[in-house]
């Protein structure tokens, strides 16, 4: 059975564990959630997370739930550019912010060089925990290119920050691979780092 | 997780009233404990008040050369903060020690003084836990009790406050400002959190109709000879077992001015006063900071699987202050 987002949308599909919404629900909340550049204009409880609200009500299941508490980092998503684990704050919260998933990043015929660097270093095996891997790596990048510190920079008021692999792995430890293709990852993430840094 | 209703904040007098109003009402700021705990029904509140929209994200310097930090400021915010880099550096390590880049993105100033232990026993809703269900008892004094506390316990909680930066603001002296409906008040770190005595349940000294609006870094001139040292079962993304912040200013080879707290060894940040007290006007020599250490930890009682934490906490004090010294005399 397949449906379409504008049925999951409607609240024509039955979910598992969700009541259907109605109109006269008390316990739904108008929520207008801004993803990848496209408005969608939902009815959830206050208790549904931004993570549940991305797959389970808009249909965009790029962004994987792992433990759901916080611990291994696959539904990390960006939230106005930086990297946030999506189960652990309410979608109710985000409105009118910008939030981009996996699937804003690239499509299969337009990557984002992070895609394709973790297909040419072989950045994963299972695939699971990588949608939250490339998103916790963009807005890693960035955080660099700011001069953001981490635990392993030893002068903190340097701001110029030299990404080492050391670096790589303190600043992706939030992002847990049980597949263990972290050489592959920190592989992906120092090509494109060198690309950027060659432009 | 319970079903709650959601309330947002358009400002301080909203947030209030909304707490007053409701007893089983809770703030959010960036949610990354609270919706945990809810999700295991550790917390369950009814209603839940989003303080978001607050303007309490500032950090800025004041006019006595301190910094005050916004309640609802984020953590990698303040860690990454120049004001803060510069001048307290054991500040910034110790948030940038703590979590991941992830959650210190959502977590907030504020939320993280007020984030609960992680004691495995507290977050088992069917375990006793007098900090979760009081008089039911305390399941980790017998229990597994390797992360627990050695320093100020009580017979009815063992555990330990769980933040860094919480270590690193005790060292540093700050003092936490609060709003209530009658007015404001300042509360010195030290004073903010509890131990747990007969009255585990409560954390802080924090009033449920209070808001903590920010938090207040006095001026600290060898702040910058700052070092937080973190020893944990893993290098990155793990909670501390013992945890030193040390501030440390020498006059040739004299141990002038001396902060310490640790962390992971007590229901609160744990500011070693004995210790400084000890090392004023002393040579710093490996010798002293170990006698030092040793005076501090005279009170520690140990537990069946945490009897290492004693040992391990004279030891990261020890060093925590000769890297400190070596770097002052470099």
């Amino acid at each position: 059975m397949s449906f379409t987002i504008e049925q999951i949308l409607r609240g024509d599909v039955p979910r598992v564990g969700h009541r259907p919404p109605t109109a006269a629900d008390p316990s739904l909340v108008p929520i207008s959630l801004r993803v990848n550049g496209q408005e969608y204009h939902l009815q959830l409880e206050p208790r549904v997370s931004l993570l549940d609200a991305l797959r389970e009500f808009i249909g965009l299941t790029g962004t994987k739930k792992g433990c759901n508490q916080g611990a291994c980092g696959a539904c990390t998503v960006l939230i106005n550019g930086e990297r946030v684990n999506s189960c652990l704050t309410f979608a109710v919260m985000h409105q009118g912010q910008e939030i981009t998933t996996i699937e804003g990043l690239g499509q299969p015929d337009d990557l984002h060089p992070l895609q394709a660097a973790f297909i040419e270093h072989d950045g994963y095996q299972c695939g699971y925990c990588t949608p939250g891997q490339i998103c916790s790596a963009v807005a890693m990048l960035k955080e660099v290119a700011q001069g953001d510190a981490s635990h392993v920079t030893s002068d903190l008021t340097a701001t110029q920050i030299e990404l080492t692999d050391e670096e790589i792995r303190e600043r992706m430890s939030g992002n847990v691979c049980r597949c263990g293709a972290y050489l592959g990852i920190v592989d992906s993430i120092r090509d494109v780092y060198e690309q950027q840094k060659g432009q | 997780m319970r079903a709650f209703t959601y309330t947002r904040a358009a400002d301080e007098q909203t947030a209030l009233s909304a707490v007053i109003r409701n007893p089983e009402a809770k703030f959010i700021g960036g949610g990354t404990n609270l919706v945990d705990l809810m999700r295991e029904e550790v917390e369950r509140p009814n209603e839940v008040v989003d303080i978001n929209g607050l303007p309490f994200s500032q950090i800025e310097e004041l006019p006595d050369g301190g910094v005050r930090l916004g309640a609802l400021a984020r953590n990698s915010h303040t860690a990454n903060h120049l004001l803060v880099r510069q001048r307290y550096p054991v500040l910034s390590q110790a948030i940038l020690s703590a979590a991941s880049p992830q959650l210190r993105n959502l977590a907030t100033n504020a939320g993280n003084l007020l984030q609960r232990t992680r004691c495995y026993y507290f977050y088992d809703i069917t375990a006793p836990c007098n900090k979760r269900e009081p008089g039911s008892g305390c399941a980790a004094i017998h229990g597994v009790n390797r992360i627990h506390a050695i320093l100020g316990t009580s017979e009815q909680c063992i555990a330990t406050h769980p933040s860094d930066m919480a270590v690193a603001l005790a060292a540093l002296d700050a003092v936490v400002q609060v709003q209530g409906c009658e007015g404001t008040r300042n509360i010195p770190i030290e004073a903010f959190h509890r131990l747990p005595g007969d009255t585990p349940a409560q954390d802080t000294n924090l009033g449920h109709e209070e808001l903590i609006t920010g938090i207040h870094l006095p001026a600290l001139p060898f702040g910058t000879n700052s070092l937080y040292l973190k020893v944990r079962d893993r290098p990155s993304y793990a909670f501390a077992l013992v945890s030193v912040a040390a501030v440390l200013e020498l006059e040739g080879e004299q141990v002038k001015n001396v902060r310490l707290a640790l962390g992971g060894v007590a229901h609160k940040p744990w500011r070693a006063h004995t210790a400084e007290q000890a090392l004023l006007g002393k040579p710093a020599t490996a010798e002293n900071f170990r006698q030092a250490a040793e005076a501090e930890l005279q009170t520690a009682i140990a537990y069946e699987h945490n009897a290492f934490k004693i040992e391990l906490a004279k030891r990261t004090i020890v060093r925590a202050l000769l890297t400190l010294t070596e770097r002052h005399l470099a």
